[in-house]
């Protein structure tokens, strides 16, 4: 009985995988546009700003003042810094477009930091450019931080300036953003492309006819699931693995994780994504409504995850409900294991949620289709 | 009824239809080879032929889709080649999957089609209500185009066509997948618009409606083989057609043997009768042998368009079927293969099969027909475990569906009017894939395969995708893929739906072979010649098993002084009637017929 079942299950999985590589039009658009979006959104998708005119008021008389003056001029992101001497001309720049933005910097603000670190400064935004003017202030809290840690390491007479090198990492924002979103686009890449062969792959046998084929044969619905799932795994998994060696070799991401653990929370990730795939399928009727069902579940998947704003700056009832989302998991292990040295009790804490959604979902399309049948 | 020649002046007026030495190629196979015909207006002209014969093609380029390589083609006097835009808001066209829009109302398809063909608001009032009232679609306006049956969809397309009044009206195969009662319905509204003075062109596969056309164009690998009215090419066959009747033995048998005679053009079913077309130059000696031998009386019949059409295409295959004598007999010692008893189907309020109880008896050939949307497609998914009974039971080969599906699936072979076999796979890979499916292993898998091969004559296109055969071979590979694990019943969902009579009678072959070795068959259909090789026939109407007994004993049954002889198709109809069937408003579930 049981070995019966696995010889169906091999032959179901022959005819999966014959179907999606024996054309070579299927192959090709199974393997090229999710390289090419790669490549394309790693480079075209930039979060970075450069050029940007600053204006600057400094009415500190102490030195730190200068001293982030200096830091701004010097920063990549910069352009032209136009120094004022009322708040009234910050104010004019930024009406006329002239600046992005403008620092005005205190007349207290070397004392107070010095002091006891309460010195702040006031930073000017044009909203108009919403985008490029938080991008920039984020640059611009960076290098304040950096100034008033140096000071307050100056004041407790610990000298060492800070080490010239990771200064260059937070001036590098463009090589910064390529690392992260990289490993992301891997993540988000491989579970599109598995969760849209598999939502086609029942609903496409629907029109066809074969489906009742399948189910007037000895197969079971569960041995047509597995049958399903395992050809479209290879491929989700494949996908994945060649999106992250792209990562490594192509785009030079140091990889300080643990190739082992990534190795084995990717196929449970893609499994995750087949599952809703294979369930969106059983469902529907026409291969139509299958892809509308796919792009219903892919867009919030993809907004949720934390691929393009970050999890915490949810409310929180949706930030429970991104937790049924495999992608947000996902992508925590994949970015810790390139860049953070994700430890493996990390990856198995964000791998466990990956297993209960596949097992859900897989279940879940398995009694859709068998609940037609009994 | 005026009976028009084709004209050859191509100057004569009032021939909206002319076609003149067109000649189609695509690559390197030539699809027309130069035709000539011409269609006086208030006709209709049946275009018949085999599969392949050049049918739609010629029908595309009437409908000025396609542009000839040789020859012209004028309709309504406008040349094809520079007057398409002309000539579309001049005709009305159906092709063979018409285009109606499944997701929107009747009544949006029908205002869809108005815009196309740009009709005046101010005259839509007063078109559709003629469309509305031709068709009978009014009650059902607001119902989706997807939920229709498969009757309804062709008056619906039909209704689409007629938008605009056009001059000449093309139909590609409207008649594929309609009941009997729908396709007598459909061919009437055409003769009505056909007296009204439009130019008709059916193109089928079914030659009961090419006998009761005005003129038949007659294709064959891109030939025109005949032009003209059906009743003299028919004359042509006097005193060649033969009924056996009195049949003591196997008719399926007796008809084989027939079949393997040289003297034997042709040979079909009807009922407990044979009938039989005599080769031209064959005496009639060899046939009465035949009759005396077998004890059967021998006698002469009228001729019908069918038998000439197959005399002149050059009859019909040999009667032995390969595979069937290659496979050993079924053993059982079961009376009955297929059970089913009080099996009922809801859909909600909708009730598509209503307490049906039957038996079919071990290699018997069991019919199950009905009127689209009567339930007759419920409950044969129901008996062969694609849908879960709502209450009852059925059984295959002894094995409850519900409780042994695995055993009794085990058991059954299926085909489907669609020949469901996986386009992106090779012919091979997909005899691989349903042996693999249905546990066949090794030495016995890899032997299984190359029969079918053998017997099939797949050889040349195994590596070919399916989707890229002719329907004959379609259809052959997909009874290989049903009978590779030697099935003891075997489940044909309307198979020859669609297919030319030559490919039909091949496959009956098959079948008659496989009733010898006691494979027992369920089928349904909505062809009523394919009925007449039933054993018996269940009708099933309004979800209800109205009738079930042999294919002779329901013709009797509605025989009567203006209708001695009925055929099985007048059988259908009157049967369907008389039990006041007003149809289209029972003829749907809520899942659609075909599902």
């Amino acid at each position: 009985m049981f070995a019966a079942s696995i010889h169906r299950l091999k032959t179901l999985i022959v005819k999966e995988l014959l179907s999606y590589l024996r054309d070579p039009r299927t192959r090709m658009i199974l393997l090229g546009p999710p390289l090419m979006q790669l490549l394309i959104f790693s480079f075209a998708l930039t979060l970075e700003v450069k050029n940007v005119d600053i204006a600057v008021l400094n009415n500190d008389s102490g030195t730190l003042g200068t001293e982030l003056v200096q830091a701004v001029s010097a920063a990549q992101f910069t352009d032209e810094i136009t120094i004022a001497y009322h708040a009234g001309t910050l104010e004019r720049l930024i009406d006329e477009g002239k600046v992005l933005l403008a620092v005005n910097i205190p007349a207290e603000f070397s004392r107070k930091t010095l002091r006891d670190g309460s010195g702040s400064v006031q930073i000017l935004l044009d909203g108009r450019r919403a985008n490029a003017a938080q991008l920039a202030s984020g640059y611009l809290n960076t290098i304040t931080r950096e100034v008033g840690a140096r000071s307050a390491a100056m004041s407790t007479g610990d000298a060492t300036p800070f080490p010239g090198i990771q200064l260059r990492h937070w001036y590098n924002p463009n090589l910064s953003y390529r690392w992260f979103i990289v490993p992301s686009l891997s993540g988000v890449l491989a579970l599109l492309i598995s969760l849209l062969v598999t939502a086609l792959s029942i609903a496409r046998e629907r029109e066809l006819g074969t489906f009742d084929q399948l189910l007037v044969s000895p197969i079971s619905p569960t041995e047509i699931i597995i049958g399903k799932s395992i050809p479209a795994l290879m491929i989700g998994a494949a996908l994945g693995t060649i999106m992250i060696l792209a990562g490594v070799l192509l785009f030079r991401i140091p990889f300080t994780g643990s190739v082992t653990m990534l190795a084995m929370a990717l196929p449970v990730f893609i499994l995750s994504g087949v599952g809703i795939g294979l369930s969106i399928s059983a469902v529907c009727q026409t291969q139509q409504q299958a892809i509308l069902g796919a792009f219903a579940l892919i867009v919030p998947i993809v907004l949720t995850s934390g691929f393009a704003t970050p999890v915490s700056n949810m409310p929180g009832w949706l930030q429970t409900v991104s937790l049924a989302n495999p992608l947000r998991h996902y992508l925590i292990i994949a970015q810790g294991s390139f860049l953070k040295a994700m430890p493996a009790t990390q990856v198995l804490a964000n791998t466990w949620p990956l297993l209960l959604i596949a097992a859900g979902t897989l279940s879940f399309a398995v009694w859709l289709v068998r609940r037609r049948l009994q | 009824m005026n009976r028009p020649e084709p004209r050859q002046d191509p100057q004569e007026p009032d021939c909206p239809v002319r076609l003149t030495g067109v000649v189609k190629r695509f690559g390197n196979t030539l699809a027309v080879r130069g035709i000539n015909a011409a269609l006086t207006s208030g006709t209709l002209t049946a275009l018949a032929g085999p599969d392949g014969a050049g049918k739609t093609t010629l029908m595309r380029m009437m409908a000025a889709l396609l542009h000839p390589d040789e020859g012209s083609v004028h309709i309504t006097g406008l040349d094809v080649r520079t007057g398409s835009t002309a000539i579309h808001s001049r005709i009305g066209y159906m092709p063979q999957r018409f285009g109606l829009y499944e997701d929107l109302s009747v009544e949006q398809n029908i205002q869809l089609y108005a815009d196309l063909k740009g009709i005046e608001p101010a005259d839509r009032q007063a078109a559709f209500a003629r469309l509305y009232e031709f068709t009978q679609l009014k009650p059902f306006q607001r119902r989706l185009a997807g939920k229709l049956s498969g009757g309804m969809k062709q008056k619906l397309g039909l209704a689409c066509a007629l938008m605009g009044q056009p001059a000449v009206l093309l139909l590609d195969e409207p008649s594929v997948g309609v009941d009997p009662v729908s396709r007598q319905e459909l061919w009437a509204m055409v003769q009505a618009l056909a007296s009204d003075g439009m130019t008709i062109v059916w193109a089928t596969a079914y030659l009961d409606e090419a006998e009761r056309s005005d003129s038949v164009l007659l294709l064959d690998k891109g030939e025109l083989v005949y032009a003209g009215a059906p009743a003299a090419l028919t004359r042509r066959l006097q005193g060649r057609s033969y009924r056996l009747t009195h049949i003591a033995g196997d008719r399926r048998r007796l008809l084989s043997d027939a079949l393997n005679l040289p003297a034997v053009r042709d040979g079909v079913i009807q009922g407990s009768t044979v009938r039989l077309i005599r080769a031209e130059q064959a005496s009639a000696a060899t046939l009465n042998e035949l009759a005396a031998s077998r004890g059967c009386r021998f006698e002469l019949t009228s001729p019908r368009f069918e038998d000439a059409f197959i005399d002149l295409l050059g009859g019909t295959p040999d009667g032995h079927s390969a595979i069937a004598e290659r496979m050993d007999p079924v053993s059982t010692t079961r009376s009955s293969m297929v059970e089913c008893h009080h099996l009922t189907k809801h859909f909600g309020e909708f009730v598509a099969t209503d307490d049906v109880s039957f038996n079919v008896r071990t290699g018997e050939v069991f019919g199950l027909l009905g009127p689209n949307g009567a339930g007759k497609s419920t409950t044969f998914r129901m008996l062969c475990g694609l849908l879960p009974p709502s209450a009852g039971t059925a059984q295959v080969a002894g094995y409850d569906l519900a409780r042994a599906p695995g055993r009794a699936k085990a058991q059954l072979g299926y085909m489907a009017q669609k020949f469901s076999l996986y386009g992106l796979l090779s012919v091979r890979q997909n005899l691989e894939f349903f042996s693999g499916a249905y546990g066949l292993t090794g030495t016995l898998r890899r032997q299984r395969i190359d029969e079918m091969i053998d017997t099939f004559e797949l050889q040349p296109i195994l590596a070919r995708s399916p989707d890229e055969l002719p329907l004959g071979f379609k259809q052959r590979l997909a009874l290989a893929c049903s009978l590779m694990h030697r099935p003891s019943v075997l489940f044909l969902d309307e198979p020859t739906s669609g297919v030319d009579p030559i490919t039909r009678r091949e496959f009956w072959t098959h079948i008659s072979g496989l009733v010898a070795k006691n494979v027992t068959i369920m089928v349904t259909t909505h062809f009523m010649d394919e009925a007449e090789y039933c054993d018996r026939v269940g009708l099933v109407l309004k979800g209800r098993l109205v009738e079930l007994d042999t294919p002779d004993a329901l013709k009797a049954k509605v025989a009567c002084d203006d209708l001695p002889e009925p055929t099985m198709e007048d059988a259908f109809i009157r049967l369907v009637q008389t039990r006041d069937y007003n149809g289209d408003e029972q003829r749907r579930s809520p899942d659609g017929d075909s599902r």
